[in-house]
């Protein structure tokens, strides 16, 4: 039976499982849209087509499937970019569909034509322009596969209208993906896991550093196994957490620029470096020239141009994690290596006393506390989407996650306004999840209208904002770097309460640390989306601190006993 | 120092724009670059020159791998191959000066493919060093105009043929890149 290109893209669709997508109608893409009422997807309606491809981007994370973000041409796929490049750069698997002017007008300029797969070409995987519909199910189902295929990452599928009201016969079973042999074959420098294990079982201070790749190969419990039968630490990245639980022993916590002194230190004086599924970025190493001198470096990545890239090892592996950690497992020689996990108890020093936990309330609700309080408070349940800036460091800092995917956040590429599309996303992924969004009061003002998104499907999605009436991170900044100068970081916002009641969500404030628990507890009584705005210490700054291309030992600490910089107000 | 790769490539449109913004956007600078249909139907070739160390040849490799367009690619610089560059010469040659310009093709087994009162055009294949020298020694009588393919290259012997690179079957045949309609 003849289906015109429309059908034929939500019959691939369904045929990859797809449930559930997020998207915006227009012009270009009118006759997909109609033909949609045809399967059985849901349709998630955003407000902004950015929004659209965080969500898809968040569905991916909560569950490991492939989101989907559909979008008319021209201004429709333009605003799709910061989704897309924020999916590349943390390797999350989407597929974008967008509307494209008809075949015989592209080149000349139409009413909302753009170049689309130009635009996204250094942005995605791969991208199709697809022309004809006879053409539409390979180029869905090929997506779908390259959006998986080793690395994950975003695709986009450009289709033209006269692509999608054409009719034509589909050969399902031909249009199956004929896929990319690439990653199978080993390549001249390959390193050889037998020299991975006897790095291993000679060292005597090696740790693990554990990436996003751990949760997106599924080994977390390969890793966990190599740490336990061999005595080894373990230091995580930002994208990272949960991929190991926080409350195991032998996780240290997160690395780098706003890691704990004692975890770089730790790398700092390592023997051996076991990088698992990371990929050494800047925030994560400093210095290059003075990074983990001491160490010898094995390097596992399933991206093989991430080998030898920011810091050279000495065995490099391009494999898949698990499968990698499988053959290893077995010769690891069993230990405890309990002079090594001593001295790095003896390097926390006073990371305890420093830490803001343990100061006394004394009046100030400070972010730090509120999100502490969070974790009680949902008993580290919760699934956390964060935005980008000091409450997404804290978020990391003090909420503790034990579980995979349970930390959603915008790692390399750093997009504020992340947050609460992403969260959608989570939330329509994993309904029976409690999702909570933490953000800023400035990325929360960059994506705010989907709070309409929630509403209109009925969504239970808690909002805790940071309102600390600052872009907190660059004030931090100009306060360490740029002596005070606060250019362009004060922030006015509005009632955000009466903004979520406006928009038919419950809204509080809180200002004082005795009115947290109330509020979190009631946002998650309710079946409803809450907002909680949460009034905090203006000008607080994120520690410990390694400044921008310093060395990863030469942390700005806690200053102790207080933290806060005494506020005007004050 | 100077690394060549050979790509093999499916002959689609845009995958020059995906190769070239590729090296582009991760910072390699491209010496030449040349493409061109293969043995196989639907199969093109391309000769990349990139100058950077062995890092990064590695990494580039792997990055090029990566591009689903891209059948094989394969690092020759430590291949015993053949390289070659084809050049066209437009040499200002009056009078005295055209017999001296003739010898001097001659001694470098050039070819004149094209005479006018004014001037001649050389045409010439060889290595880059060949070339060069060649137009160092013309350069004196004038050169006007030149155009060179840049180098194309290939093993030598059996190697690098081992797996042969063949038309992709089942494959969507949607453009890709700038959306262009020219073979790659």
């Amino acid at each position: 039976m003849a289906l015109t290109g429309a059908q034929i893209l939500w019959e691939a669709l369904v045929r990859q499982g797809v449930t559930d997508v997020f998207g915006y109608p227009g012009g270009a893409i009118l006759p997909a849209y109609d033909a949609m009422l045809g399967y059985p997807v849901r349709h998630i309606l955003v407000r902004h087509e950015q929004g659209a491809t965080h969500m898809a981007d968040g569905y991916a994370r909560a569950s490991g499937k492939v989101g989907v973000a559909i979008a008319t041409s021209g201004p429709g796929a333009t605003n799709m970019v910061t989704g897309i490049a924020t999916a590349m750069m943390d390797s999350s698997p989407i597929v974008c569909i967008t509307g494209q002017v008809g075949s015989k007008l592209i080149g000349s300029d139409a009413f909302q034509e753009c170049d689309i797969t130009g635009i996204t070409l250094p942005i995605t995987k791969h991208n199709y322009l697809v022309t004809r519909a006879q053409d539409v199910a390979p180029a869905i189902f090929e997506a779908f596969a390259v959006a998986k295929a080793g690395r994950p990452g975003p695709v986009l599928v450009d289709i033209t209208k006269d692509a999608q009201q054409t009719s034509c016969d589909v050969d399902w079973a031909a249009a199956e993906p004929h896929l990319v042999e690439a990653f199978d074959e080993a390549l001249p420098g390959d390193g050889d896991y037998r020299d991975a294990v006897e790095l291993i079982n000679s060292a005597e201070r090696p740790l693990i550093l554990a990436g996003h790749g751990v949760m997106q190969s599924g080994a977390e419990r390969d890793v966990l196994l190599l740490a336990e039968r061999a005595g080894i630490p373990i230091a995580v990245t930002l994208l990272g957490i949960g991929g190991v639980p926080a409350s195991h022993p032998l996780n240290l916590g997160m690395m780098g620029m706003h890691g704990e002194a004692f975890v770089n230190n730790a790398i700092q004086q390592a023997d051996l470096l076991i990088a698992l599924g990371m990929r050494f970025d800047d925030r994560v190493t400093g210095n290059l020239k003075t990074y983990a001198l001491n160490a010898r470096k094995i390097h596992v990545d399933i991206d093989r141009a991430e080998l030898n890239k920011n810091v050279r090892v000495d065995v490099a592996i391009a494999k898949d994690l698990r499968t990698a950690l499988a053959e290893w497992i077995p010769l690891i020689k069993k230990g405890d290596r309990k002079a090594w996990l001593d001295a790095i108890d003896v390097m926390k020093g006073d990371t305890a006393v420093r830490d803001i936990q343990n100061l006394p309330d004394n009046g100030h609700l400070y972010a730090a506390h509120v999100i502490n309080d969070l974790w009680r408070l949902t008993a580290g349940g919760a699934v956390v989407v964060t935005d980008v800036g000091q409450h997404q460091m804290w978020e990391a800092q003090y909420y503790k996650h034990d579980r995979s995917r349970s930390l959603i956040t915008s790692g390399g590429l750093g997009t504020m306004g992340f947050a609460l599309p992403a969260a959608i996303g989570a939330k329509v992924a994993r309904p029976d999840a409690e999702v909570w969004v933490v953000c800023g009061d400035g990325g929360f003002q960059m994506t705010m209208c989907e709070l309409a998104t929630i509403v209109q499907e009925g969504l239970d999605v808690n909002v805790a904002i940071i309102n600390n009436g600052y872009l907190g991170m660059v004030r931090q900044w100009q306060e360490f770097f740029y002596e005070k100068r606060y250019a362009a970081t004060p922030l006015i916002g509005p009632d955000f309460a009466k903004l979520a009641q406006a928009f038919g969500i419950d809204g509080v404030a809180v200002t004082e640390r005795s009115g947290v628990a109330a509020a979190v507890n009631g946002a998650r009584k309710s079946r409803r989306a809450t907002v909680i705005d949460f009034q905090v210490e203006q000008e607080d700054s994120v520690f410990p601190m390694v400044p921008a291309g310093a060395d990863l030992h030469k942390m700005i600490l806690r200053p102790s006993p207080s933290p806060i910089v005494e506020t005007a107000a004050d | 120092m100077l690394h060549t790769f050979a790509v093999y490539v499916d002959n689609k449109p845009g995958v020059l724009n995906r190769v070239a913004s590729l090296i582009r956007r991760r910072a390699f600078n491209i010496e030449s670059l040349t493409v061109g249909h293969t043995e196989s139907a639907g199969v093109s070739r391309m000769t990349v020159v990139v100058d950077t160390d062995e890092y990064g040849a590695r990494r580039l490799e792997a990055h090029l791998s990566k591009l689903v367009p891209v059948r094989r690619v394969h690092n020759i610089t430590a291949t015993p191959s053949i390289a070659r560059d084809l050049a066209l010469i437009k040499v200002a040659a009056t009078g005295d000066a055209r017999p001296h310009v003739m010898q001097l093709v001659d001694v470098y087994r050039a070819r004149i493919i094209d005479v006018s009162p004014e001037s001649l055009v050389v045409e010439t294949t060889g290595t880059e060093d060949k070339i060069d020298s060649l137009v160092e020694v013309l350069r004196p009588y004038g050169v006007i105009e030149m155009v060179r393919t840049g180098r194309i290259a290939m093993a030598r012997g059996s190697s690098g043929s081992d797996h042969k690179v063949t038309a992709r079957v089942g494959q969507p045949t949607v453009a890709g890149g700038d959306g262009s309609s020219g073979s790659v």
